[in-house]
């Protein structure tokens, strides 16, 4: 059983991918250079990654305000949720494409692609997050003399943040995987493995793949990590 | 009187579809000898019916041109009487390949400079300048293991480095040789293959001994347009553009005076077994249909699709029947 499933093509595959990761690799469309490696894989690797942080960093900056002012008010949950599922919605590609008539392609035209993408589960997870917080203990802390930037800072983001970040990390996968586009729009990214089989060949292809999937886990794991130190304890100790 | 200026109606009717009927007839045959002079053939594809037993999965690669042709031959063969399914926009030649070899298409349409440089490890320069040639190569290449390829096209398609006339003046460039001394102040722009390619970015820094201010890579769908807007002055472009004959005045290409591009004509790759499956009108009907593909109306159908925004489909439908193959 376990022979078999050594010798099968599949895991051949993944042998041939992470000696890809490792080490350079002949390729017959290069004229003789070698491709892949380790080299490759750190510098494409961390384009991808400053891209993701890019993005990410515009969704934030975008969705966390509109968020925090729409759940706290109350209002404009239909816009919130309306916003968030059309934005699942946009083609990526189509949306490169328009932009680079307009202002290009390369960082700029691909940072505004992505944070698309961040945007919807940021806003609506941040309205639902801070709108859900009970709202007798939103009233005691306006009774306490809180004004209104205090009972949000104070009250409602700590109880919110486990549901804020969940947002967050969404996002944070969503753009991630797919800044794999970036190599279409003027930017090196792991993509360039994924799209170039003919150069790279289908070890490259599954190489790129999986430095990705490494690349989400790893942000997946250290925003976890984020959420926990900013998570009250008082918070920890109820749903524990 | 009405049933007499009825039947006087039908009279007419049939007069003009009649004339309209001999006219389709004299332009067939117009066409057949115009384009088709080796098989004697060319007009109108006759449906067999014992083809209707074969099921045929015809593929493409992921760009226009792939698409129209493997459309063209797709709904050549199903006029011929096989059950026909298309598989189109299957990504770069290696996937398209693949899936010859695996049988989830039956053929696809290659680029025979393509295959001698890509599959079968030839540098550009050992690609043979003649169709006939090239094909020979490729065809005894792909027999080795286990495919055939059909007899090329009469148009050939090759990458070449573009830029607008405005930056062709101003550098006074004509060939890619005039690009030395300048290129690095240049950037270029090309697939996300591009680079390491040596039919690309590669060729053009080894063979040339080009550099460049900088390399972008783009969706081949945005290759005009990085240079409409200024920020690419040199693009990696197809000579079969149809925006190189629509927009002269806006576009040039250098000339590859050091022939690192080589021009690839279309060869239809299929496996030996599905083709003797498939009978001898598989081959006759794609080297019927694709007789009529010179250079012109191959860039006339790849400007239906990339400017006028027509589908592969409907730009192969009108090509078969304004060439006569399909009534």
């Amino acid at each position: 059983m376990i022979g078999a499933l050594l010798s099968s093509p599949a895991l051949a595959s993944i042998g041939g991918a992470i000696e890809f990761i490792f080490a350079p690799q002949d390729s017959s469309v290069t004229g003789g250079r070698q491709v892949g490696g380790f080299d490759q894989v750190v510098e494409l690797t961390l384009s991808q990654l400053e891209l993701t942080l890019l993005a990410l960093g515009l969704s934030l900056l975008v969705a966390l305000p509109l968020g925090l002012y729409l759940g706290h008010r109350g209002t404009g949950e239909l816009f919130a949720v309306v916003l968030g599922n059309v934005g699942r919605a946009i083609p990526e590609l189509a949306l490169i494409a328009f932009m680079a008539a307009a202002i290009g392609v390369g960082v700029l035209n691909l940072t505004i692609a992505l944070a698309v993408l961040g945007v919807p589960p940021i806003l609506a997870n941040t309205f639902v997050g801070i709108h859900q917080v009970d709202r007798a203990t939103v009233d005691a802390a306006r009774g306490m003399g809180m004004t209104e930037f205090e009972i949000l800072r104070k009250v409602e983001i700590p109880l919110a943040v486990p549901t804020l970040f969940a947002g967050v990390r969404g996002a944070t996968i969503a753009i991630v995987a797919t800044a794999t586009i970036a190599p279409l729009a003027g930017v090196e990214s792991l993509g360039d493995f994924i799209l170039g089989e003919n150069v790279y060949g289908s070890n490259g292809v599954l190489a790129g793949a999986i430095v990705v999937a490494l690349l989400a886990l790893t942000l997946e794991f250290a925003f976890a990590g984020l959420q926990r130190l900013l998570t009250s304890p008082g918070l920890k100790l109820r749903s524990a | 009187m009405r049933i007499k200026t009825t039947r006087l109606w039908g009279a007419l009717l049939l007069a003009l579809a009649l004339t309209l009927g001999v006219a389709a007839c004299g332009s067939d045959d117009d066409d057949g000898g115009a384009t088709t002079e080796s098989d004697g053939g060319g007009g109108a594809i006759v449906s067999n019916p014992d083809n209707g037993k074969v099921s045929l999965t015809i593929g493409s690669k992921n760009f226009p041109e792939q698409e129209i042709l493997g459309e063209i031959y797709a709904q050549a063969l199903a006029a011929a009487g096989y059950k026909v399914k298309s598989d189109l926009n299957l990504g770069s030649e290696t996937v398209a390949r693949k899936a010859v070899k695996t049988g989830e298409i039956s053929g696809y349409p290659e680029y025979a400079s393509t295959a001698l440089t890509s599959f079968f490890g030839k540098e550009p320069e050992e690609v043979p300048a003649d169709a006939q040639g090239a094909w020979e190569e490729a065809n005894a290449e792909f027999e080795k293991e286990g495919l055939t390829a059909f007899e090329p096209t009469p148009f050939a398609s090759a990458n070449a480095v573009g830029t607008t006339t405005e930056t062709a003046e101003k550098y006074d460039l004509e060939t890619v040789s005039d690009l030395e001394g300048v290129s690095e102040e240049l950037s270029l722009y090309g697939s996300p293959e591009c680079p390491q390619r040596i039919d690309c970015k590669a060729g053009l820094e080894e063979l040339y001994g080009l550099k460049f201010k900088e390399f972008k890579s783009v969706d081949i769908g945005l290759r005009y347009t990085v240079l409409e807007n200024g920020q690419a002055d040199l693009s990696i472009l197809f000579t079969t553009d149809p925006q190189l004959s629509a927009e002269k005045d806006k576009f040039v290409i250098l000339e590859d005076d050091k022939e690192v591009f080589p021009a690839g004509n279309v060869i239809f790759v299929t496996e030996k077994s599905v083709a003797e499956e498939a009978g001898p009108d598989y081959e006759e009907t794609i080297l019927q249909v694709q007789e009529g593909l010179d250079l012109a109306v191959m860039q006339e159908l790849d400007a239906r699709v990339e400017l006028e925004k027509q589908t592969p489909k409907e730009a192969a439908a009108s090509y078969l029947k304004s060439a006569g193959y399909t009534g």
